[in-house]
């Protein structure tokens, strides 16, 4: 007998690795609504499965704990078993030696004290306090409720026209959103219990790219009503255009030269070209929408007046303001808010930075457009400084990978402490603090933390700050609209309170936010303006969505988008990703589960015809 | 509300095999039409054609070439070249283990339970040849729904075939039957919480006869007619609304031709009524009263409600619930006149007991409806006009008839024909007519031709209003102008009725609905059909028989109620007449703190769109 031997694992342990595996896919896309008893309750048994056994507290407290569990969920608990169950949580707690026990009794703790109601309902009612309200997980997960499974059966049937006509039902941005939409219908995807997510938005794409034109729908006959937009971003022009189709007359004033908002002047080129972005509007506008730019509603005109003009107003401003460091130097010369310096570049006043050092503040979507925008303007070398790690930041990972493929360093637990200037003003060393990793927050990620290490210098020409944006709404909140922290306070159908007439929604009431939020917002709009002016508008397609057809999902990989080489795509502003052919987009379409046909999907056929 | 997945209607013909033999099917259909159409039949349980194609329970799976997995029959689309085995050794075990499982949580107490020979989950777990439960039995530990008085939940016996869910959502559109719970914990409530009490829920049954086990029931008050019958103190007075004399025979399996009218007389008075007498005395009593109210207003004279929208019909309390909760401010257009039964109630505890001479307090006014709105709307504070107690003390289904009748092991077959009694007994062709769609209308038509022009049109005149169709309409020429009438049946047509008034595309000057699908014929109260076939249509054909063959064919030649208004009431609208037949349709409110259901549904939509 050997003394030593190589450790292998054995065929049960790969197994339940794979298992394991396979549970955080699930859990993943766990869809919305569930129980949390329920959930608190198979999480205990699945820690009870993890205990060694040696300690009576979790070997036989966690067993207890779950009987509980279930006398509650089973409508059979009263006052008493819930107070039990908190003793004996309390107990392993405090008694269990390592924390596969007190961590799981800790949880079931948390539980108690968070949602106090849900366990209360089941005994006092015998039920959930919620239900699950997720049928096509995609579908909900959308802000805008676009159809997804919809436009990708029509997709997979050959018919791209059709599918960008039912995206439309829900959403007029559908090549804007084929490009740079955060799809956070992917994030809840079915499909990813089995294998991955359906590259939706690249179906989008797919589709988009292959209908070419589609003509729009013909407006509904002239209402007579007069509708004014403040603002032509992705918001505002979502309202105008179903105001439009609804028969209303429709007036966009837009501050900036052309419209798109943060579409046009915030997301570089190389995400959205801009002739592409005009296609896009040009074709919302032939509606007969009428357009006002250059002009600022506050200064150029009151809101006042607009209401007088107009049967209903909605602002839809956007968050085009930017946040300070609030650090010493930062009014040095060559210290740029990103949003601003973004929107230079759309202006076409591109700022000089050949050859220069930019250090770009941040961690966000906006801070990885400025750095990659910097990398493209000839800057020499491209830091992004961020006060907490890598993996804590808020940019979509794609993102973060693109500017680093791109050159870009980044430095993490850094945080900006001063600018140091040189003799004419001008900034030569931004100043960091060396940042460690705290306790986790509520966002679950670790709070930073000054170290102690001895701060670090940054030698740079230009500081980009983009550290978030601000709501310029001080000349609404002066005619008076609500407003808390800059944002403006509307209701849930985004009326504003004692305003009959007008509405507010997107990035100026949510605050900085996504593009299709943006649209959700002015979908909610045009719903509720048209039904405050006498409307009762019925948004549908009419496009008949192909039947499900029966396929066994067997586990596929996922087609990804694939990407220009770096070292190319920096020299230029051509769209960094490239879309799907054919056969890759049948593929990914045949992957669809079609969960508006399976599960509780086929309810109401999976699809409401009309919003 | 309508799902937009239906292919095309105009579509090609598709080719497969069912069962090794050759089939050519429309584009569209599903594998189980196709099956049926060479005379194959699929077991299905949560099916209903066009109402619920969900799949949920499984029953219905069959054999695909090509599929690792079996696939459901009900809602799977065929496709060319498509090879199904309806019966293979893989698809009757799937069956029998998939019962099997339903079984496990579904209370099999069966001999006590009313379903008891027309389950359809006993029939199928039978013919399935699921001979065994080998997994025990876990029971919901939901509480029983017993708020109402006209419909009980059991949630041990439901399957979750959502039904109830679909037919209350898509046929009446109220959506007060929801999927509540989560998980394994999903159950079938009301929303938010609520009790069915708390609920617009028009009490009109069709979820209990859509139900295909025991968990939706009315509330039985077979017991208390019992008790009623057997004290000697008592005088038991019963009432046959006119739909009940079609359907009773089916529950008793018996032929159309031996359940007659006159042998349901016998058999009442075998049980041991003391007086049997005819609902339909008073419908001839209700077109009096509601024909006089519909003259006054056409001459616009007492114009009651808003003048844009019609006189509404008021015989049926599930639309008059629908219409309180869902748009009271129309409450106003319904006629005044109580229905039928609360008239005979009213009639009966006053001149009927004065002219027999029966002490007003100890009669019991028992009616056989074939509705479960009846039994609330005989429960109303405001249904006691003869100042003795209810005007109607209990109402029992027909289903609870059948069961009484079965209970007392008499053979109706075996009984002689006998008479009503009389007076109350006395009616004529127009009264029986009101258990079909339609049969309100026309019976009002006859005798408003007559009170204006005072000659008798040919009793067939008015038949175009005839016919199961959802909403029909006619005109109708009476002297100096034209009538324009419509008939709506089932709630969801009601809705649409009243949304295309509002919307200003219709007008009519007289509305009749009924809160059914076929009208009382089609009765939330009447005999339930185990192969889902609806029987109003033939139920119908059966009145308009006794309709055409009767007599006497105006209400107005009814000879009781000639000597009615003489003796008694005066006219038509007398302060009598108003005091015991007419109500104040606003007296009585919804519970209070209902949410309208159409409201609360459009907010859950608009929810998804988080700003």
């Amino acid at each position: 007998m050997s003394r030593l031997t190589v450790y292998t694992p054995d065929d049960a342990e790969l197994v339940v690795g794979r298992m394991v595996r396979e549970m955080e896919r699930r859990l993943a896309v766990a869809p919305p609504g569930i129980c949390p008893v329920d959930m608190a309750s198979v999480f205990l048994r699945l820690c009870h499965a993890q205990t060694c056994g040696k300690c009576v507290p979790c070997r036989v407290g966690l067993g207890r704990v779950g009987d509980l569990f279930d006398e509650i969920l089973s409508g059979k608990g009263n006052a008493e078993t819930l107070k039990l169950l908190q003793e004996v949580a309390e107990t392993v707690k405090d008694t269990a030696d390592c924390v596969i026990g007190s961590d799981a009794a800790a949880m079931v703790l948390k539980s108690l004290e968070q949602f106090r109601n849900d366990y209360v309902c089941h005994i006092e009612e015998g039920r959930c306090v919620g239900r699950f309200a997720a049928p096509v997980p995609c579908r909900s997960a959308c802000p805008a409720g676009v159809d997804v499974p919809g436009y990708i059966a029509l997709v997979r049937d050959g018919r791209p026209q059709d599918a960008v006509r039912l995206i439309r039902q829900d959403n007029p941005f559908v090549l804007a959103c084929a490009l740079v939409c955060e799809h956070p219908c992917e994030s809840h995807c079915r499909r990813s219990m089995l294998d991955d997510a359906v590259n939706i938005r690249g179906l989008k794409r797919y589709a988009v790219e292959a209908a070419g034109d589609v003509a729009h729908d013909e407006p509904a006959p002239s209402t007579g009503k007069t509708v004014a937009i403040v603002g032509g971003g992705p918001s505002g022009l979502t309202a105008a255009y179903y105001l439009a189709l609804a028969g209303h007359q429709v007036t966009i004033f837009e501050k900036q030269p052309d419209l798109g908002g943060m579409l046009r002047y915030g997301i570089p080129e190389y995400r959205l070209p801009k002739d592409a972005l005009d296609r896009e509007i040009g074709g919302m506008l032939s509606l007969g929408i009428k357009v006002r730019t250059n002009f600022n509603v506050g200064t150029d005109c009151t809101l006042e007046s607009l209401r007088k003009t107009f049967d209903a107003v909605y602002i839809a401003i956007g968050a085009h303001g930017d946040k300070k460091l609030g650090i010493p130097g930062e009014d040095a010369k060559g210290v740029v808010p990103a949003v601003e310096m973004l929107r230079d570049v759309a202006l076409g006043k591109n700022p000089h930075l050949k050859g220069k050092k930019v250090v770009v503040v941040g961690g966000g979507n906006v801070a990885m457009d400025a750095a990659r925008t910097a990398i493209r303007l000839g800057a020499a070398k491209v830091t992004v400084a961020y006060r907490r790690r890598t993996e804590d930041m808020t940019a979509q990972e794609l993102e973060i990978e693109g500017a680093l493929n791109e050159g870009v360093d980044i430095l993490q637990l850094l945080s900006p402490l001063r600018i140091e200037t040189d003799e004419d003003g001008k900034v030569k060393t931004l100043w960091c603090q060396r940042m460690t990793v705290g306790n986790l927050d509520d966002s679950g990620r670790p709070r930073p933390v000054a170290s102690g290490a001895p701060d670090v210098p940054l030698d740079c020409d230009i500081v980009v700050v983009a550290i978030g944006q601000d709501i310029q709404s001080e000349s609404f909140r002066k005619e008076g609209i609500p407003t808390s922290r800059n944002a403006l306070v509307a209701a849930n159908d985004l009326s504003i309170a004692d305003m009959p007439g007008v509405f507010a929604g997107g990035d100026c009431v949510s605050g900085p936010a996504t593009v299709i939020r943006a649209v959700a917002a002015g979908k909610v709009a045009a719903a509720n303006i048209d039904q405050y002016l006498g409307g009762n508008m019925v948004w549908a397609s009419g496009v008949a969505v192909p039947p499900a057809v029966p396929t066994d999902a067997t586990p596929i990989g996922r087609v990804n988008l694939r990407e220009r080489p770096a070292s190319e795509r920096v020299r230029d502003w051509d769209q960094v990703e490239l879309g799907m052919d054919w056969r890759e987009a049948l593929h990914e379409a045949s992957r669809c589960l079609r969960c508006d046909h399976h599960g509780s999907g086929a309810f109401e056929g999976g699809r409401l015809a009309r919003w | 509300m309508v799902a937009n997945n239906i292919p095309d209607a105009d579509s090609k013909m598709v080719t497969l095999k069912i069962d090794r033999r050759t089939v050519e099917v429309k584009q569209g259909t599903t594998i189980l039409e196709a099956a049926k159409s060479i005379g194959l039949r699929i077991p299905t349980l949560c099916y209903l054609k066009g109402i619920n194609e969900i799949g949920a329970c499984r029953v219905c799976v069959v054999e695909m070439k090509g599929s690792a997995k079996l696939v459901t029959a009900c809602n799977t689309v065929v496709q060319e070249g498509m090879e199904i085995l309806t019966s293979s050794p893989r698809v009757r075990h799937a069956r029998r283990v998939t019962v099997e499982l339903m079984l496990t949580e579904h209370n099999c107490n069966c001999p006590t339970c009313s379903r008891n020979g027309d389950c359809r989950l006993q029939t199928l777990a039978n013919s399935l040849g699921v001979r065994n439960v080998r997994l025990g039995n876990v029971l919901s530990g939901q509480r029983k729904e017993e708020s109402s008085p006209s419909i009980v939940r059991d949630p041990q016996k439901c399957i979750l075939c959502y039904r109830c869910v679909s037919v209350c959502d898509k046929v009446q559109s109220l959506g007060i039957w929801r999927i509540g719970g989560t998980g394994a914990r999903t159950s079938v409530e009301p929303p938010f919480g609520r009790s069915l009490a708390q609920t617009d829920c028009a009490y009109c049954g069709q979820c209990i006869t859509h139900c295909p086990v025991g968990a939706l029931t009315e509330k039985s008050d077979r017991d208390r007619v019992w008790d009623a019958i057997s004290d000697p103190e008592t005088v038991t007075i019963v009432q046959v609304a006119p739909a009940v004399r079609a359907a009773w025979g089916e529950a008793l399996g018996m032929p159309r031709e031996t359940a007659t009218l006159k042998r349901l007389v016998a058999t009442l008075r075998h049980l041991g009524f003391d007086y049997v007498l005819d609902t339909c005395f008073a419908a001839d009593l209700t077109i009096m009263e509601e024909g006089t109210e519909l003259l006054q207003r056409l001459s616009g004279e007492k114009v009651k409600g808003d003048p844009r929208f019609p006189m509404f019909t008021s015989c049926c309390p599930g639309w008059i619930r629908f219409l309180k909760g869902q748009y009271p401010e129309l409450v106003g257009n319904l006629s005044s006149a109580k229905s039928p039964q609360q008239m005979f109630g009213a009639i009966a505890k006053t001149y009927y007991a004065q002219v027999m001479g029966i002490p007003q307090d100890k009669i019991c006014v028992v009616s056989i409806m074939p509705c479960t709105a009846k039994k609330y709307e005989a429960s109303l504070d405001t249904m006691r006009s003869a100042g003795y107690g209810q005007d109607v003390d209990i109402v029992i289904t027909t289903r609870e008839l059948c069961a009484m009748i079965r209970e007392e092991g008499v053979l109706p077959e075996r009984l002689e024909e006998e008479e009503f009694d009389s007076v109350l007994g006395d009616s004529t062709g127009a009264a029986v007519i009101f258990g079909a769609t339609g049969g309100v209308m026309e019976a009002a038509l006859r005798s408003a031709y007559y009170l204006v022009t005072g000659k008798n049109a040919d009793p067939d005149a008015f038949k175009a209003v005839r016919g199961p169709e959802g909403w029909k309409e006619a005109s109708f020429e009476l002297p100096g102008r034209t009538l324009k009438c419509a008939v709506v049946n089932g709630l969801g047509n009601a809705r649409r009725l009243i949304e295309a008034l509002k919307e200003g595309t219709c007008q009519y000057d007289f509305v009749e609905v009924m809160a059914c699908p076929g009208g009382c014929a089609g009765g939330g109260g009447q005999p339930i059909c185990q192969d889902d076939k609806d029987l109003s249509p033939a139920r119908a054909q059966n009145l308009y028989a006794l309709d055409a063959s009767a007599p006497l064919r105006f209400s107005h030649e009814n000879p009781s109620i000639k000597t009615l208004y003489q003796d008694f009431l005066g006219r038509p609208g007398s302060e009598t007449a108003h005091h015991l037949l007419h109500t104040d349709q606003k007296e009585w409110k919804m519970n209070a703190g209902a949410a309208k259901a159409g409201e609360t549904k459009r907010a859950s939509a608009l929810a998804v769109w988080a700003l």
